[in-house]
Parts: structure tokens; C-alpha cells; sequence
């Protein structure tokens, strides 16, 4: 029998918090789309994401509505496109990002990710090729997201693939600074890239995947801070991260029910469900809001470490046992413009980036949607990536970075993006040089914790 | 089929007869009525079965916010497998 209670907890938490499921994300592999003829080979990437994803909107709307759970954004990931690239003649990979770009539109998604390489132990076929092309493709496309992963605690740091990513971001940036800068934004570069992730920008889909799947992505901090904000008054930290497991494993719930209708809908298996707390800029809606919620006075304070990582441990054991099949990138995000808490705290000073990377060590991804000034030079771009990459690398984690140069602008400006990628403030970064280091080049070997066999 | 319907806002006279009435027009059975005030804001919460239900789901779901807009409340009905996938183990 249902509970009133229950019940009405569940509206609350949806009309007031801001709970939903952030994303359906739809694996599509196009490892069967390869031909020698890059045309071709396009024309059969076009035909293969408007067959596998011609009912994905429509049905995740239909649930959305008959179960009353809003999705917010609906996806697609395909197989890293350098992997494509390999098997042509003389391709354009713009031209493979303006297909995806196409087909993702005719399909009516937010957004398509998989304009990707990975390159963490070297270069292969392709590999370079996508890589110098991202700037171009990301201010050419709409809806093309694009990630690099330069490293794994397997194989180490790539510092060769790190030296051309600072370029690239820069590059990125410099060619959309009519746009508010907004190619970097659709760019990630990671560590430990995980091959299920469906969050933008870094959705691409594994080698390792099947054909097609269904993956979910869960949001809701608004939900756990309101779940603190009333009833953690007096509470020590441990009975803190009890009530945000409980929390947890009811967000998550959600996002395994809203997972398997849709594999049963469309027909094809389902993946995972990640169980992130994805923030979003509505008020309230916000990771900074939870940890200060326990009790720090803003995000970035002395302790917000500590607090993150209780956070992101609770979240996990809330989520795991909702959850038949968890993956992903599944922790706390801490994205700075996609966070109203975090702009606040950055805007106040409290937060920089040096605290943002020690939180990056106890929770998932890493310098998220972080604006920079303008006159950043690519070599210090390079080194924030290195440093993201070494703490994912040694912790066996994934790590990323995200950061905006905000070409023309400085300290104390915003950028302004809209939507889920709301705006940021300038933040300082170093201005001293690690030009001779990441000039040198060759690679970081892995660290001792890659020899687990 | 089961779906809940839930009516959250300010008490008036004849909010239930009006939401039953549209149940019962279009063959959707009221299986179990809960209502109470929390804070001053009435909710009720209807158990209802839809599988006779002569309009399609989105239509039903129409039907009863334009009753609650006239009543002044916020009528909302999804399909029950949400709460018990949220609230039971």
C-alpha cells in the first residue's frame, strides 16, 4: 500500500527540488559504419543514428509524462570518431562532425558526444587528425561534444597528446570568442575516460560496448540539500551521510525505473545508470549548497574536502543498491558555471581553482566549466590538464578538465553560455611558467598502482 | 493499470466530488481516497485503476489539471510503479 508520506514526498522532491533525470543517453556504435570512402562512410553514420534513435525522444517524453519524472535532456554517444577515421581514405573528420551534428538534429537530441580519440599510451591512425580538428568541428556544429582521453593509470600520461590539448582549448576558444568562447565548453580531456559515461561533454561510447544501449544519467542535489536543510539539524557526520544514502538511493531508483522503460520501449539492452549529483543553475539545485548545508560557511572553505568526499562516498552507497547496473562517472560533480553555489563561492573569493583541484581527488571528473583569462598561454592549459590527469592517474580515477579561456576578457568578467551551462566568473589561475615541462614532451610512465596482476 | 492522482493547494468546497466526477465519466475506478491538511495545504491522494479507462492516458491526465485549474489546486496523475520504485525495497 502506498504512504501519503511517500507520496507526497516524491512531488516535493520533483516540483520544488528540482529532481529529474538529467539524461537518457543512447550508446550507438558505429564500428559497422567504416568504409574506405569518407562520403560513404558518413552517409552510413547518418543512416545508423536516425534508425537506432528515431523513437529516443519521443518515448523518453511519453515516460516522462505518464510517470510524471522530468528528463531533461535526451542523448546520444557513439563510438570515438578517430576510431572511424582510421578506416578511410583521406577523411575530414569536420566533415564526420557536421554528420553527427545532422543526424543528432533530425533525431531532435541535445546533444551528440563521441567527436573523440583515445590516445592515452600513443597515437594511432586518426588519432592526430581528430585532434586537429576539434576547434574547427566544435565551432562549425551545434551539438557535437568532443573528448580526449590522454591518460589511465594503466598506461600512464600521454604528455605529447597533453601538450596539443592545451593548443587545442585555447584554439577552441579563440575561434568561438564571437560566441562567448562556447568551444571549449563542449570539450573534455580526460583521465580514465569511463567507456559508459552518458553526462556531456564526455559521453562517447566504449569499444567495448554492444551495438546499442540505454543509458541513465540521475541528477539531484536540490533533493539531498533540501533532505539536510530539514531534517540534519544536530546530527554528527555520520548520521549526515546515512540521510544522503537514503536520499541517494531513491534518486536513483528513479533513474533505474526511467532505464529500464525505456530498453523495454525501444528494444535495446540497458547500460547503466550513473549516479552522479549533476547540479544544474536553478537555485538551490546545487552541489557548493549541500556542503554548505553540512555546515561550511561557503564552497571552498577549510573542510569542503572533507565534506565533498563524505558526499561522494554517500552517494554511492545510496545509489549502488537502487542500481543493477552502475557505471559511468557516478560521484559528486563539481562543474563551477553549472553551479549557482559555485558561482557564488568563486565570485566571493572563497573558491579557486587550487581548492577545486583537491576536491577533484574525493569526487568524479574535475576542473569542470571553469573560465580562465583570456591571455592563459596553451603550455599553462597543458599543465592544469597534466596535474587533473596525475590525480587521476595515481588514484586510479577519472579526472578531467573543462576550462574556458575567455579570449579578450579578464579577471573579474563572466562568460555567459545559457542554459544547463549557465555562466562563470574568471577565475585566477598561476601565472608562473611550466612552459620547459610540458615542452619536453614523451610520456609520465604508469605508477606502480597500474601493476595489479 | 494503476495511476495516483494527487491534489495539493488550497481547500475548497467540492474539489473531490469534481476530480471523482472526471473519474467516473471516463471509467476509471477510485480504488482508495487519502486526504489531508500539511501546513495548512490540503492534499488528497487518489488510488485509482485506469486499465477501462476510455480516454488515452495523456488525455485523462489533461482532464483532471483543467479541473484542478477551475478548483483553484494543482492536480497532477502519473502511473504508480514511480512510488513504489522510490519508496519500497
Amino acid at each position: 500500500m502506498l504512504n501519503t508520506t511517500d507520496i507526497l514526498e516524491t512531488i516535493r522532491m520533483i516540483t520544488d527540488e528540482n529532481l529529474d533525470v538529467r539524461t537518457v543517453t543512447m550508446g550507438i556504435s558505429l564500428l559497422d559504419c567504416v568504409d574506405e570512402d569518407p562520403h560513404k562512410c558518413c552517409e552510413k553514420i547518418y543512416k545508423k543514428i536516425t534508425t537506432k534513435a528515431a523513437n529516443l525522444v519521443a518515448e523518453a517524453e511519453n515516460i516522462s509524462n505518464t510517470y510524471g519524472i522530468p528528463i531533461v535532456n535526451k542523448r546520444i554517444s557513439v563510438t570515438p570518431i578517430a576510431m572511424i577515421l582510421a578506416g578511410c581514405k583521406n577523411p575530414d573528420p569536420v566533415e564526420f562532425a557536421l554528420t553527427l551534428d545532422a543526424a543528432a538534429k533530425k533525431v531532435g537530441v541535445n546533444f551528440v558526444g563521441g567527436f573523440s580519440a583515445l590516445v592515452q599510451k600513443g597515437f594511432s591512425a586518426g588519432d592526430i587528425a581528430l585532434i586537429n580538428a576539434i576547434p574547427e568541428a566544435l565551432a562549425k556544429t551545434d551539438i557535437v561534444c568532443s573528448s580526449i582521453n590522454i591518460g589511465s593509470t594503466k598506461a600512464g600520461i600521454n604528455m605529447d597528446a597533453v601538450a596539443m590539448m592545451g593548443k587545442v582549448v585555447r584554439k577552441a576558444a579563440e575561434i568561438t570568442a564571437d560566441r562567448n568562447c562556447i568551444g571549449p565548453a563542449k570539450l573534455v580531456v580526460f583521465c580514465n575516460a569511463p567507456e559508459d559515461n552518458p553526462f556531456m561533454a564526455g559521453a562517447f561510447h566504449g569499444p567495448g560496448e554492444p551495438d546499442c544501449e540505454i543509458h541513465v544519467g540521475v541528477s539531484g542535489p536540490g533533493a539531498v540539500r533540501a533532505a539536510l536543510a530539514k531534517d540534519s539539524e544536530g546530527m554528527s557526520l555520520d548520521q549526515v551521510a546515512e540521510l544522503i544514502k537514503r536520499t541517494a538511493f531513491k534518486i536513483t531508483r528513479m533513474g533505474q525505473l526511467v532505464g529500464n522503460l525505456m530498453s523495454e520501449r525501444l528494444g535495446v539492452p540497458f547500460g547503466i545508470v550513473d549516479l552522479s549529483l549533476a547540479p544544474t543553475p536553478a537555485i538551490g539545485d546545487s552541489v557548493a549548497n549541500v556542503l554548505e548545508e553540512m555546515g561550511l560557511e561557503s564552497c571552498g572553505c577549510c573542510g569542503t574536502t572533507a565534506a565533498l568526499a563524505l558526499l561522494n562516498d554517500a552517494v554511492k552507497k545510496g545509489g549502488v543498491m537502487a542500481s543493477n547496473a552502475v557505471g559511468g562517472l557516478s560521484g559528486a560533480f563539481i562543474p563551477v558555471s553549472e553551479d549557482a553555489g559555485m558561482i557564488a563561492a568563486a565570485e566571493c573569493g572563497s573558491l579557486c581553482i587550487e581548492k577545486l583541484e583537491a576536491m577533484t581527488a574525493v569526487c568524479s571528473v574535475g576542473i569542470d566549466m571553469v573560465v580562465i583569462p583570456g591571455d592563459t598561454p596553451a603550455e599553462v592549459i597543458s599543465a592544469l590538464i597534466a596535474d587533473e590527469a596525475a590525480i587521476g592517474m595515481v588514484n586510479s580515477k577519472t579526472t578531467a578538465v573543462r576550462v574556458i579561456p575567455a579570449i579578450g576578457l579578464e579577471k573579474g568578467q563572466q562568460l555567459d553560455f545559457g542554459g544547463l551551462l549557465g555562466y562563470g566568473p574568471i577565475m585566477d589561475i598561476s601565472k608562473f611558467s611550466p612552459a620547459k615541462f610540458i615542452a619536453r614532451g614523451g610520456k609520465i610512465p604508469a605508477p606502480m598502482q597500474a601493476l595489479k596482476n | 493499470m494503476k495511476a495516483v492522482i494527487t491534489v495539493v493547494g488550497q481547500d475548497t468546497v467540492g474539489i473531490l466530488a469534481r476530480v471523482a466526477s472526471v473519474c467516473a465519466d471516463h471509467s476509471v475506478n477510485v480504488e482508495e481516497v487519502t486526504q489531508s491538511i500539511l501546513g495548512g495545504t490540503f492534499a488528497m491522494i487518489m488510488v485509482v485503476d485506469v486499465s477501462k479507462c476510455t480516454v488515452a492516458f495523456d488525455e485523462l491526465q489533461r482532464l483532471l489539471t483543467a479541473a484542478g485549474t477551475e478548483k483553484g489546486v494543482e492536480v497532477k496523475m502519473t502511473r504508480q510503479e514511480l512510488y513504489d520504485a522510490m519508496h519500497r525495497i
